[in-house]
């Protein structure tokens, strides 16, 4: 049973994997990123109350979404990173700070543009926002706990403990509406549809959006993970072999 | 696993469960600082002090707006539907301040009424476009033509 896990450990056969897979996905992610924001940002019929603001939900929710995803995926890395010490998930680890951190900043960006017209002020310090904004401070002291130390060993175990524990925040983003009472509305639930609001012309070009936005952040993340790859095994004959062969 | 992976494996999971226990906690503590505004309710049970400034939320009751018409004042009932409290306002509302719809109003209390200075929209979750939104009150319109009148209590 760990046969499989240590080769998900190798960089190599990450490297070869996603060389096969990547272009797939980044049509995948173009195609549905063209729809989805056509149709998002086009043809979604006025809000009875929003009017027009309501395309601003299209980006902003998908985006959100993940960028809450991205500690918990920093989080289950470095554990990996701690217990078994697999190099891979300290690259993904490594790279998905960057990332996370952007999508957060887009997150609340967008939400603040919504929030201007929508609830009268751009901000408002209630539990889901604040929770959002610390979410977005952990990511900057991850990525600047790394560049502070020098050694990588111990940049990646402490990057990996501060990741662990700041994945402790995650459930608080999103069950802060929910316990606490907040100027933020709850999560819209797309099923419940027999008052006639969010049906499926509100909730298919979201649906295209959110597929669309992870596929981003996936090309994002595994892009910048060769990256990382290349460079730290830099002196391996493999990459050697990928350098000449580039050269030539 | 080996033994002292599982080691290493028990000891994150002791810190995480820990950590995840003590903040649960302290955040449960401070929930009423943590709440955003105060209800009606909480505002009749006297848990507010006269003169503190804080923020209110609830629904604007419906046909309870009153607007001056040579001022920006205005006035509304906020309602949680168990308790009303009355709010007065000079400024600029937000778009979408309706009746019935959610409103959060920062402000104090002043013998029994709300001074607000500053009022915000609260959106809720459901989104429904226009032509959906005029279909449903043409259906609504026809349910209620379709009883008649003095045969609608009870149904």
């Amino acid at each position: 049973m760990w046969l499989w896990f240590s080769k998900l450990g190798s960089p190599k056969w990450f490297y070869e994997l996603t060389t096969k897979w990547l272009p797939w996905l980044v049509v995948f992610m173009a195609v549905s990123m063209t729809v989805g924001l056509v149709w998002a940002l086009l043809f979604v019929p006025e809000d009875y109350q929003q009017g027009f603001t309501n395309r601003i939900f299209y980006v902003h929710v998908p985006v959100a979404s993940i960028s809450l995803a991205s500690f918990p995926l920093m989080a289950v890395a470095g554990v990996i990173t701690m217990v078994w010490k697999m190099k891979l998930a300290d690259m993904v680890a490594k790279c998905a700070a960057p990332i996370g951190a952007w999508f957060t900043a887009v997150a609340l960006i967008t939400g603040a543009v919504w929030g201007q017209p929508t609830w009268g002020t751009w901000w408002v310090w209630d539990a889901r926002l604040t929770s959002l904004l610390l979410q977005f401070f952990l990511l900057i002291g991850v990525i600047a706990l790394r560049s502070a130390i020098e050694s990588p060993d111990a940049a990646a175990k402490a990057c990996a403990l501060l990741a662990v524990v700041g994945a402790i925040n995650v459930p608080i983003i999103k069950y802060s509406v929910e316990w606490w009472n907040t100027l933020h509305q709850p999560a819209t639930d797309l099923t419940m549809n027999e008052n006639g609001a969010n049906g499926p012309e509100i909730w298919v070009p979201l649906l295209i959006m959110i597929a669309a936005v992870y596929c981003f952040f996936a090309v994002s993340l595994i892009l910048a993970t060769r990256n990382e790859i290349l460079m730290r095994e830099r002196r391996s004959q493999w990459v050697m072999d990928i350098v000449a062969k580039a050269k030539v | 696993m080996k033994p002292h992976r599982r080691k290493k494996l028990t000891i994150i999971a002791f810190i995480a469960t820990g950590l995840s226990v003590a903040i649960g906690l302290s955040l449960y503590a401070l929930s009423n600082n943590i709440d955003l505004f105060f209800t009606p309710t909480q505002v009749a049970a006297g848990e507010v002090a006269t003169g503190q400034r804080i923020r209110i939320g609830g629904m604007v009751k419906e046909g309870s707006v009153v607007r001056n018409e040579e001022s920006l004042h205005v006035e509304f009932i906020a309602t949680d539907y168990n308790n009303d409290l009355q709010v007065r306002y000079d400024g600029i509302l937000p778009d979408l301040f309706r009746e019935g719809q959610g409103v959060v109003a920062e402000g104090m209390v002043a013998d029994g009424v709300f001074q607000a200075s500053r009022v915000l929209a609260k959106h809720d979750e459901n989104y429904m476009s226009v032509e959906v939104k005029a279909a449903m009150d043409a259906a609504e319109k026809d349910r209620a033509d379709a009883v008649p009148a003095g045969e609608s209590n009870g149904s």
